[in-house]
C-alpha cells in the first residue's frame, strides 16, 4: 500500500542548501541576528531580497508558468533547515510557505497575480492567522466582511507581520488580499526575537476578494498542513545546529584537567540526542517527501514528523543550554536564540499534544 | 549549663516582643535587637546571634515572631551571605571577624556575593587564577584575576572570594580564602546580560585589589577545605527551602488549569498531573530530610534536593508555557534590567521558563551533583583523573 518514498536529498537540494548556507554564513551569524533583534526590527530586506530573489527561494512551491521554480515542498524544506540552523529572522515559513500556499489554493487571477509577485520575492505576503493556528484545529472566524470586502475583526499572533506587504486574511465572507497599509498594527513583545508578531486589527480597511469561503477555507487547511509539516524540517535545523555547536563547545571545554566532553555522562547524552536528531531527519524528511507527492497519508505523516520534531528541537537547545554551563545562560551566546525559537516552534502549528491526537485519529488510536 | 528548652526560648521572644514591639520599631532596629537576643539563629554560638540551642527550635522562634507580625530579614535578598557566608565565617572565623561580620549580614545591611567561578573554572572550581601574593611589609594580600557569573555583586558590600596563593601546588592546596571588601579600590564590577533579558549577575575584574591579612579565613593554602564548607551550605541552602503544598513552580500552573478551563487539553493534563505528585513528593522529601536532620540523621537526601528542584522547576515551568498557547509566545519585557533578587513567581511565564535554566547550572551544575551522588553516596568509581597530583600550573586550559 506504501509507494515509494525518498528520505534522502538530492544533488540539487544539496546545491541549493549550500547557497543558502553560504549566504547565511555571511549575511546572518548569529551575532548578526542578536544585533538586529535587540533593535526590534529583526528583518533584514538585503537579506530577504538575496535569499527570496536572487536564490529564487521564494518560488520554490510556485509553478513555473506562475513565475516560480516549480520545485517542491522537498526542497522547501531544505531551505527550512538552513533557515533554522540560523535562526534567521525571514518571513520564509509564512510568506513563501503558508501565504504561497493558500495562494496556490485559491486558482484565481487574482491569486496568480499575487503568486507572481510572491515567487519572485519582490513582495512579502503574510496569513492574518494565529502562529498557535494548528492543522485540523477550527479555524478562527474573527474577521467580518461588513460589505463589499469592508473586513473588520481582529487577529492575534500574526507573525512576522511587520515584514509583510500584503495580509491574507480569513474572513466570514472568503479569502481577502488586505495592503499592509489598511490594517493597524500593534506589537507585542516575543518570546521569539528572532519571529516576531504582531496584533493585526482591520478596522473597515478594502481588500482584493481572491476565494469564496469554502475554497479559502480548504486552500488555508492546505497550507496548514503543508507549513506543519515544513516547520518540522526547521526544527530539525535548529536541532542540528544545537547538536554541532555543543559537540564542538565539549570538545574544547576543560575542567578537570580534560575536555569536559571526554566525560561518559556528557558522552552518552550528546550520543542521544544525536539519534534523536537524525530519527527527527527521517521524519521530516518524510513529511517534505508526502507532501511534495501529495501522499495519501500526508496527514498522519505530517503530524508525525510535528509530535516529533519539536519535542527534539527543544531538548536539543536545552541540552545546548546546560552543556554551555554559565556561559549558555548568558545573553552574549546565542544558545538562548535557539531555546527560544524552539520553545516557541513548539506552539506553531499546533502543540504536540494536538498533533498526538491527529495521529490517534488517522493511526485509529482512540481515546479511552 | 543546662540546656536552652522551647520554654526558654519562648520567654526570650515574649521579652523581646515586649521591649521592641514590632508596631512601633523601626525593622532594622528590630532585628538587630533579634540577633542581639539570640534568636537569629538559636544554634549560633552566644553573642553571635544564637544561643547554642538545638537548630530544631528555630521553627518554633520564627513561628512565634511571624504571629507577633515581626519584620523578616528577607533571606532571598541576602540568601549568599545567609546561606554561604555564614556558616562558612562561623566555622573558620576568628572571633574577631565573627563578631564584625555576622551581625550585619543576618540583619542583611551587608549583602554578601560570592567571588568563586571564574572564566576557566566552573565545575573544576579547584582550577581557578586569580593569583593572591603577599606584600612583603605589609603583609596585606595584593589580588589580581578574573570571575564571572557572580550573582548580586552589584549590590553586594562584601564578598567570600578564592584565590590562588601557591602555583606550584596540586590545585587544591594552593587555596586561600578570603573575605573581599566590593568597594576596594579595583574592584570593577561589570553587568553581564543573560537569557533572560536581565543582568542578574556579573563579571567581576580584580586588579591590584588589596586585603588585610585580618580578612583571610582560614589558613594560608587551606582555602579548598574552606571553600568546601561554602558549597555543602549553598547546596543545602538551594534545595532545602521549606515550601507548602502546590508551593513553588507547580503554583502558577494550577492556578491557570483551574481558572482558564479553556486551556485545557487532556494531553497537558497528563502531564499537569505527574509534575504536580512530583512535586508534592519533592516537598515530603525535603520535610523528609528536615525531620532526619533534626532526629541527628543526616541523610544523602541532601545532595538530591538540589537535583530534584531544578528538574522540576525547568519540566513545570516548560509546560506552563506550553499550557498558555498563544500567550505563551509572548515576553514580558527584554529591557535590559539589574534586579536585585530574582523572583520567580512575581514574573511572567516565560521569565520562569528562561530563569528555571540556570537551576541546573548554578551552584553545581547537575552532571557535576550526580557524579557526587554516584560517587559518594552509592559509592561508585569516580572517573580516572590525572589532574590531583599535578601542579596547578602544569594544567591543562
Ligand atoms: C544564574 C547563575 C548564577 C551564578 N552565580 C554564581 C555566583 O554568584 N558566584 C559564582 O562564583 N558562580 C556563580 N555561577 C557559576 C556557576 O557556579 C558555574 O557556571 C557552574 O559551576 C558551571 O561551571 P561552568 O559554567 O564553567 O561550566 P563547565 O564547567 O564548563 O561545564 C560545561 C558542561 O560540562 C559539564 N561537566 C563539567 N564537568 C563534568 C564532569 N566531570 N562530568 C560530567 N559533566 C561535566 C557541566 O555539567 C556542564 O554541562 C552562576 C551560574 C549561573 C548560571
Amino acid at each position: 500500500m506504501s509507494t515509494a518514498f525518498d528520505l534522502l536529498y538530492s544533488e540539487t537540494e544539496e546545491e541549493l542548501r549550500s547557497a543558502v548556507r553560504a549566504l547565511l554564513a555571511d549575511r546572518c551569524a548569529p551575532a548578526d541576528v542578536l544585533a538586529r533583534a535587540e533593535t526590534g526590527r529583526p528583518h533584514d530586506p538585503g537579506l530577504w531580497h538575496t535569499l527570496a530573489a536572487e536564490i529564487g527561494t521564494a518560488g520554490l512551491l510556485v509553478p513555473e508558468k506562475l513565475g516560480g521554480q516549480g520545485a517542491g515542498h522537498r526542497e522547501a524544506a531544505v531551505v527550512l533547515e538552513e533557515l533554522g540552523r540560523a535562526v534567521a529572522p525571514v518571513p520564509y515559513l509564512t510568506s513563501a510557505v503558508l501565504a504561497t500556499e493558500i495562494l496556490l489554493g485559491c486558482d484565481t487571477p487574482e491569486a496568480a497575480e499575487l503568486l507572481r509577485e510572491l515567487a519572485s520575492g519582490r513582495l512579502v505576503c503574510v496569513p492574518a492567522l494565529p502562529l498557535t493556528q494548528a492543522p485540523g484545529a477550527p479555524l478562527p472566524a474573527a474577521v467580518r466582511d461588513t460589505g463589499g470586502g469592508i473586513l473588520t475583526g481582529t487577529v492575534t499572533s500574526v507573525a512576522d507581520a511587520v515584514a509583510a506587504d500584503v495580509l491574507l486574511v480569513l474572513a466570514d465572507t472568503g479569502l481577502y488580499a488586505v495592503p499592509a497599509g489598511a490594517v493597524s498594527l500593534t506589537e507585542p513583545v516575543p518570546l521569539d526575537l528572532t519571529r516576531p508578531l504582531a496584533t493585526v486589527t482591520l478596522a473597515g480597511g478594502a481588500g482584493t476578494r481572491l476565494a469564496d469561503p469554502a475554497t479559502a477555507r480548504a486552500a488555508v487547511a492546505g497550507a496548514l498542513l503543508s507549513g506543519a509539516g515544513l516547520l518540522a524540517s526547521e526544527q530539525l535545523g535548529l536541532a542540528q545546529w544545537c547538536l554541532t555547536e555543543t559537540v564542538r563547545h565539549v570538545r574544547g571545554r576543560h575542567q578537570f584537567n580534560r575536555p569536559v566532553g571526554s566525560f561518559q555522562a556528557l558522552k552518552h547524552r550528546l550520543a542521544r540526542l544525536w539519534l534523536d536528531v537524525a530519527s527527527a531527519r527521517a521524519a521530516a524528511r518524510a513529511a517534505a517527501d508526502a507532501l511534495a507527492t501529495g501522499a495519501p497519508d500526508a496527514p498522519l505523516t505530517v503530524a508525525v514528523a510535528q509530535a516529533y520534531c519539536s519535542g527534539v528541537a527543544v531538548r536539543a537547545a536545552e541540552e545546548c543550554v546546560q552543556l554551555h554551563g554559565g556561559i549558555g545562560m548568558t545573553w552574549e551566546h546565542p544558545a538562548h536564540l535557539y531555546l527560544k525559537r524552539a520553545k516557541t516552534a513548539a506552539l506553531t502549528l499546533g502543540t504536540t499534544g494536538h498533533h498526538h491526537a491527529l495521529v490517534a485519529d488517522f493511526a485509529e488510536l482512540p481515546s479511552p | 549549663m543546662t540546656a536552652i528548652t522551647a520554654d526558654h526560648l519562648l520567654t526570650r521572644v515574649r521579652e523581646l516582643l515586649a521591649a521592641h514591639p514590632p508596631a512601633d520599631t523601626d525593622r532594622a532596629d528590630f532585628l538587630r535587637a533579634r540577633f542581639d537576643a539570640g534568636l537569629a539563629w538559636v544554634h549560633y554560638p552566644e553573642g553571635l546571634g544564637g544561643l547554642a540551642a538545638p537548630r530544631t527550635l528555630q521553627a518554633l522562634v520564627d513561628t512565634e515572631l511571624e504571629a507577633a507580625g515581626a519584620p523578616d530579614n528577607d533571606p532571598r535578598r541576602i540568601g549568599i551571605g545567609l546561606g554561604m557566608a555564614a556558616p562558612t565565617i562561623l566555622a573558620y572565623g576568628t572571633d574577631e571577624q565573627k563578631r564584625r561580620f555576622l551581625r550585619p549580614l543576618w540583619v542583611g545591611e551587608e549583602v554578601w556575593c560570592q567571588l568563586f567561578s571564574e572564566p576557566g573554572a566552573g565545575s573544576d572550581l579547584a582550577a581557578l587564577g586569580t593569583r593572591a601574593v603577599r606584600e612583603a611589609g605589609s603583609g596585606d594580600w595584593i589580588v589580581d584575576g578574573q570571575k564571572v557569573w557572580t550573582s548580586s555583586a552589584h549590590t553586594a558590600r562584601w564578598a567570600i572570594l578564592i584565590a590562588r596563593t601557591d602555583p606550584t601546588l596540586p590545585k587544591h592546596q594552593g587555596i586561600t580564602y578570603f573575605l573581599c571588601d566590593m568597594h576596594a579600590p579595583g574592584v570593577d564590577v561589570r553587568p553581564l546580560r543573560q537569557i533572560t533579558g536581565e543582568a542578574e549577575f556579573n563579571e567581576v575584574f580584580l586588579t591590584g585589589v588589596r586585603i588585610p591579612d585580618s580578612h583571610r579565613l582560614g589558613a594560608v593554602g587551606q582555602g579548598w577545605e574552606v571553600a568546601r564548607t561554602t558549597l555543602m551550605n549553598e547546596r543545602v541552602s538551594i534545595g532545602g527551602m521549606r515550601i507548602p503544598r502546590e508551593g513553588g513552580m507547580i503554583a502558577p500552573v494550577a492556578v491557570a488549569w483551574r481558572e482558564r478551563p479553556g486551556l485545557r487539553t487532556h494531553a497537558l493534563h497528563q502531564r499537569l498531573l505527574e509534575l504536580w505528585v512530583e512535586a508534592e513528593v519533592a516537598r515530603l522529601t525535603g520535610e523528609r530530610l528536615r525531620q532526619q536532620l533534626a532526629a541527628g540523621q543526616p541523610g544523602p537526601e541532601g545532595s538530591g534536593m538540589k537535583l530534584t528542584f531544578a528538574r522540576l522547576n525547568q519540566e513545570i515551568s516548560g509546560l506552563e508555557v506550553e499550557l498558555l498557547g498563544e500567550e505563551g509566545l509572548l515576553y514580558e519585557d527584554w529591557t535590559m534590567r539589574r534586579p536585585e533578587l530574582v523572583d520567580f513567581t512575581g514574573r511572567d511565564a516565560g521569565y520562569r521558563y528562561l530563569r528555571a535554566k540556570g537551576n541546573s547550572i548554578e551552584g553545581g551544575t547537575s552532571e557535576i551533583l550526580l557524579n557526587i551522588v554516584a560517587e559518594r553516596v552509592l559509592g561508585l568509581p569516580a572517573e580516572p583523573r590525572d589532574d590531583k597530583d599535578l601542579a596547578w600550573k602544569d594544567l591543562a586550559r
